[in-house]
């Protein structure tokens, strides 16, 4: 699940820098991430177990694809979001464009990319629990196993920790936000 | 001349109607030229024509000397100081941050930022040790208004590029700043282009008013010939002070 959400930031937080400042990529790539958000996650599996098999490497594939979208819009928002003037400042006073992404438009869009991140996260908690269905393992098993036998201990075994780690998570990225991101007080 | 114009024309690509047409002024040290005319004649255009936010279609713009075409745009701004009206100050910034900026982007050593930052602050009549950590909102428009004024000189470029800098501001505040930018102009020597539609500012900040009606110069003097003059485009501007 880390692994994922690593890649997707790794993948998403380019392409969004790339279509805030391209506008002709916007559609296409946000369509994109679209579509692969929309089809349901065990449907997802299905069309790609055919590519990579049954397995871990399925799972990854699926959770990357649907961490891009969260991450990829967030920090286009968060990028276009910075006011006009302030980029025209930025430009007119002699920044380059790295300069202008680093100290200008990241810092002020870093709300909505962290944003970006703890939703893609959560979602992919989610659906790693599903992905156990596909033989990924992970605590997804001790459900799939409870329901099959019909032992609430053992999908309680599962669920818990499963609902547990979306929830600390989630926590975690919100600290860290609360101390990376510049608001105005 | 810190900035020379020559002939500059500039059209959107494929549009046939120029936004500039034809333009020739220069700017010494100490100088403030106006541009001054209606919304739509061509005068922010030529602002970003002169520190390439927008490339001329035709032309020649000089700062001290260099052609601006044989210049990299960003070091060529930061040879050109840059004001505009919504000030445009980082908001994640403090104070003492946008300022300080561009000294830090050329790598300053910390403590000489540190007396930069002080020297411009107190330049735009800021108390430093009250305003260095402020953030910008947490400033008037008139304070903001001097932080940008103060970030624009914080590299002592030889030319100011100034976009109605005081437009939004309340008529005192603005008064107050227009003269204290008429004392800073001529004490520091510094070439100036200032861009206005109020004719009272162009009489009161310009040592030469140039009028731009259609993206055309339809007179450049100073501002008692403009007063005297006799020129239909002047007259009307004159009407409306």
């Amino acid at each position: 699940m880390a692994i994922s959400t690593g890649l997707a930031l790794l993948f998403g937080f380019p392409l969004g820098v790339l279509v805030a400042h391209h506008p002709a990529w916007r559609r296409p790539v946000l369509g994109l991430a679209n579509v692969f958000q929309t089809i349901p996650s065990l449907a997802l599996f299905g069309l790609l177990i055919p590519v990579f098999g049954i397995g871990a490497w399925t799972a990854v594939t699926a959770l990357v694809v649907y961490g891009l979208l969260p991450i990829v819009r967030n920090t286009y928002t968060g990028i276009a979001g910075v006011d006009a003037a302030v980029r025209e400042a930025g430009r007119g006073m002699g920044m380059t464009d790295g300069e202008l992404l680093r100290l200008v438009e990241l810092p002020l869009a870093a709300g909505f990319i962290l944003a970006g991140v703890r939703i893609a996260t959560v979602v992919s908690v989610g659906i790693a629990t599903i992905a156990a269905a596909i033989g990924a393992g992970g605590l997804g098993v001790y459900i799939f196993r409870g329901v099959a036998t019909v032992d609430n201990t053992l999908i309680l075994a599962g669920a818990i920790p499963a609902a547990l780690l979306a929830l600390l998570a989630d926590a975690l990225l919100g600290l860290v936000e609360r101390r990376l991101v510049w608001r105005q007080r | 001349m810190v900035l020379e114009v020559k002939d500059l024309r500039y059209h959107l690509p494929g549009n046939g109607r120029p936004l500039v047409d034809g333009i020739s002024f220069s700017v010494g040290a100490g100088e403030t030229l106006v541009l001054l005319g209606r919304s739509g004649a061509g005068k922010t255009t030529t602002l970003k024509l002169v520190n390439r936010l927008l490339e001329p279609s035709s032309g020649d713009v000089r700062v001290s000397g260099t052609p601006a075409h044989a210049v990299e745009p960003t070091e060529l701004r930061r040879r050109i100081g840059y004001v505009i009206q919504e000030i445009g100050l980082f908001p994640h910034f403090t104070v003492a941050a946008n300022v300080g900026l561009l000294p830090r982007l050329a790598q300053w050593p910390r403590d000489r930022i540190d007396a930069r930052v002080r020297e411009l602050l107190a330049l735009v009549g800021l108390d430093a040790v009250e305003f260095a950590a402020r953030f910008p909102h947490q400033l008037s428009g008139g304070q903001r208004q001097r932080v940008g004024v103060a970030r624009a000189l914080a590299l002592d470029p030889p030319l100011l590029l100034l976009d109605e800098p005081f437009g939004a501001l309340d008529p005192i505040t603005r008064l107050e700043l227009q003269r204290e930018f008429r004392a800073l102009a001529t004490k520091l020597g510094k070439a100036a282009l200032f861009v206005t539609h109020d004719v009272r500012e162009g009489l009161l900040l310009g040592t030469r008013i140039a009028l731009l009606d259609g993206g055309r110069l339809a007179f450049l003097g100073t501002p008692d010939d403009f007063r005297a003059s006799s020129l239909p485009e002047v007259r009307k501007f004159m009407e409306a002070a």
